[in-house]
């Protein structure tokens, strides 16, 4: 009635009665979160630090066996690092800078990714998932002992679903029957098949790549592979159409391999053909156990809409990319960075409700940017045609010697967060020969101040950010607390500050969302306008 | 003037992909033919003699 669909890695919420299923009305929440996957205990983590009652419903009693996602961007730690989680991340995750390119027999060339320095957290850390989300839900037991109101409930399935115009009905089944509570808002973060798109009967297009790819997570024995990223196109081993290695904590390596599409699974994924290509392509004789093995196909598609009245779809629900690029759980993260605050202000009712249609226009426009990249990396890795293959290989071939031809390898590009260009939250940008990279929609780019970074100062709400300009420490607009954050290019000496904010300019006023991104900037304090923008980002015409 | 032999496309991905489409449901023939045109327009573009001659060399090489 209530199996398990997968195995746990860590149990962390057993499945307890909680006084809803004895009440004689159903209860009712002001947010209820289906899934409690990264996604849904990121959203927990948002909204629960704005002090709004959360309870996060989970079909199963903990997180699941196996890794999937390896490769975790900066902006998701930072976004992480705001909810009081980054920290532990970096602690456990793997940097890594030196990456090598193989074709057939032999490596064409190697590259060092060269990090902008300036920054508090490194372009990208190798973890594996269930870490990630394991460090998240301690985050969560360490607020709850301190009064936030998150509740989780392990094994709490969502069966249906009513949607009326102001709220939400669900059926829930446990261990121990079902029951029925109300919620104001509700959030799908119940992943890539999410059943709640299918109780409501909404779409989810895109485009089906015709490939497997087996992983192989393994331990070595004896661990002397250097920290790197290696990435072989055709390899002369034959394990694979092309082979992904990547280190992991714990001295596990991901290892990826390119089966084609009409494969026998059942065959494919028993233990001696996994050793046979392993063997292949390490090498024979050398020592491994496996640790967890998948076979994978993708898809990129998203929902056509992530906002359905008092319905809110977030992470692999609302959109799913290939793995090349990263950017399934990383764009995740960066849908609860939009939705966080602006359903606090919501439900604070200091933004009318028409704000979370702004959601759904910023992150549908995040989620094309995102399967457009991914879709580009899959079709270098899995060329479609003849031609494609051909053009593939000839900018291997040229990329062996010559530098030109390597920014069109594309074995997979980091993630990186999305620019919110024309964002309809979006104010002036009144602010001569300032830097493109934090126009207004931007995402602030860190930098270094003498006792910290500037991320550490703009936090998780309403900021002006005032560089070498005057402005009052605090302006009350509509019952949002602006709050000043006074800099100076001095406080920096590296000069990061000065570049990533000011360019040719000599003073700047930035308004920044509560999700880091820039709202308006000008040269210096004008309170109408800056009223006005702060309105403009809220949602009030 | 010599053959630029550093990246110097604006939109690497962007042009690629936009390369690999212009293809799209062409056959073999249509393709080659495609390639041919493009690289006459390139080599217009390009002009020089010798840079031509370079770039003609470069790719006989294969790499
Ligand atoms: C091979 C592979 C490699 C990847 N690599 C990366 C990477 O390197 N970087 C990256 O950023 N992303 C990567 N991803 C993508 C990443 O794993 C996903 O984007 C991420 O897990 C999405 O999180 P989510 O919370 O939206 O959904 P999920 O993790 O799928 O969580 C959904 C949750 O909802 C629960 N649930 C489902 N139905 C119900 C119900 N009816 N009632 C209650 N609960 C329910 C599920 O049990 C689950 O706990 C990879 C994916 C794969 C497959």
């Amino acid at each position: 009635m209530l199996n398990d669909r997968y195995s746990l890695a860590f149990k962390l919420y057993p499945y307890e009665r909680s006084s809803d299923q004895d009440a004689a009305q159903p209860v009712r929440h002001p947010v209820v979160i289906v899934g409690g996957g990264p996604i849904g205990i990121a959203t927990a983590l948002d909204l629960g630090q704005q002090g709004i009652p959360v309870l996060v419903l989970d079909d199963h009693e903990g997180i699941g066996m196996g890794s999937r996602a390896i490769c975790f961007a900066k902006r998701t730690l930072e976004i992480a690092d705001r909810y009081g989680c980054g920290r532990p991340m970096v602690e456990k995750g793997v940097v890594w800078n030196l990456g090598k390119v193989f074709h057939e027999d032999r490596q064409i060339y190697d590259f060092n990714l060269l990090p902008e320095a300036g920054h508090k957290y490194p372009a990208f850390i190798n973890l594996q998932q269930p870490y990630f989300e394991r460090f998240m839900v301690e985050r969560v037991r360490e607020l709850q002992a301190t009064g936030t109101p998150i509740e989780i409930r392990g094994k709490n399935r969502l069966d249906a679903i009513e949607v009326r115009d102001d709220h939400v009905v669900l059926d829930i089944m446990t261990p121990e029957g079902p029951y029925r509570i109300e919620a104001d808002w509700l959030i799908g973060c119940d992943g890539a098949s999410s059943p709640l798109r299918g109780m409501m009967g909404l779409d989810f297009e895109g485009r089906v790549f015709q490939d497997s790819f087996l992983i192989a997570d393994i331990r070595m024995h004896n661990d002397d592979f250097p920290t790197e990223r290696w990435f072989w196109f055709e390899p002369t081993h034959g394990a694979g159409a092309s082979t992904l290695l990547h280190k992991q904590p714990d001295d596990v390596w991901r290892v990826d391999f390119q089966i084609g599409w009409n494969v026998d699974r059942k065959e494919e994924m028993k233990e001696e053909n996994i050793r046979r290509r392993l063997d292949a392509f390490l090498g024979e004789g050398l020592g491994y156990d496996i640790v967890w093995s998948s076979i994978y196909t993708f898809q990129c598609r998203r929902m056509k809409r992530f906002r359905h009245g008092r319905v809110l779809f977030a992470g692999d629900s609302a959109h799913q990319v290939s793995p090349f690029g990263a950017r399934g759980a990383n764009s995740g993260m960066q849908d609860v960075d939009n939705l966080g605050w602006k359903l606090g202000l919501v439900l604070k009712e200091q933004a009318p409700e028409s704000l979370m249609d702004s959601y759904d226009t910023e992150r549908c426009f995040a989620a094309d940017e995102n399967i457009l990249n991914s879709s580009r990396s899959t079709d270098f890795i899995t060329p479609k045609s003849k031609i494609s293959h051909t053009f593939r290989n000839a900018v291997l071939q040229l990329a062996e010697k010559h530098a030109f031809a390597r920014p069109l390898v594309n074995s997979g590009r980091l993630s990186l967060p999305c620019v919110y260009d024309n964002g309809p939250l979006n104010g002036e940008d009144a602010l001569p020969e300032a830097p493109a990279r934090t126009r207004p929609g931007a995402p602030c780019p860190d930098a270094p101040l003498a006792d910290g970074f500037v991320l550490d100062r703009l936090g998780g709400d309403f900021v002006l950010l005032t560089i070498d300009a005057d402005a009052p420490e605090q302006l009350d607009v509509g019952g949002i607390a602006l709050r000043r954050v006074k800099l100076s290019v001095n406080d920096d000496a590296t000069g990061a500050l000065a570049e990533r904010y000011l360019g040719g300019a000599t003073s700047a006023v930035l308004l920044i969302r509560p999700d880091q991104h820039v709202a308006a900037r000008w040269a210096a304090f004008d309170e109408s306008a800056v009223r006005r923008a702060v309105g403009h980002a809220c949602g009030k015409e | 003037m010599d053959l630029i032999l550093t990246p110097n496309i604006t939109d690497p991905d962007g042009f690629y992909a936009r390369l690999i489409a212009a293809h799209d449901g062409l056959s073999d023939e249509e393709s080659a033919a495609l390639n041919a045109r493009l690289i006459l327009v390139l080599a217009n573009q390009i002009g020089n003699a010798a840079v031509l001659e370079q770039a003609l060399a470069l790719a006989q090489v294969g790499k």
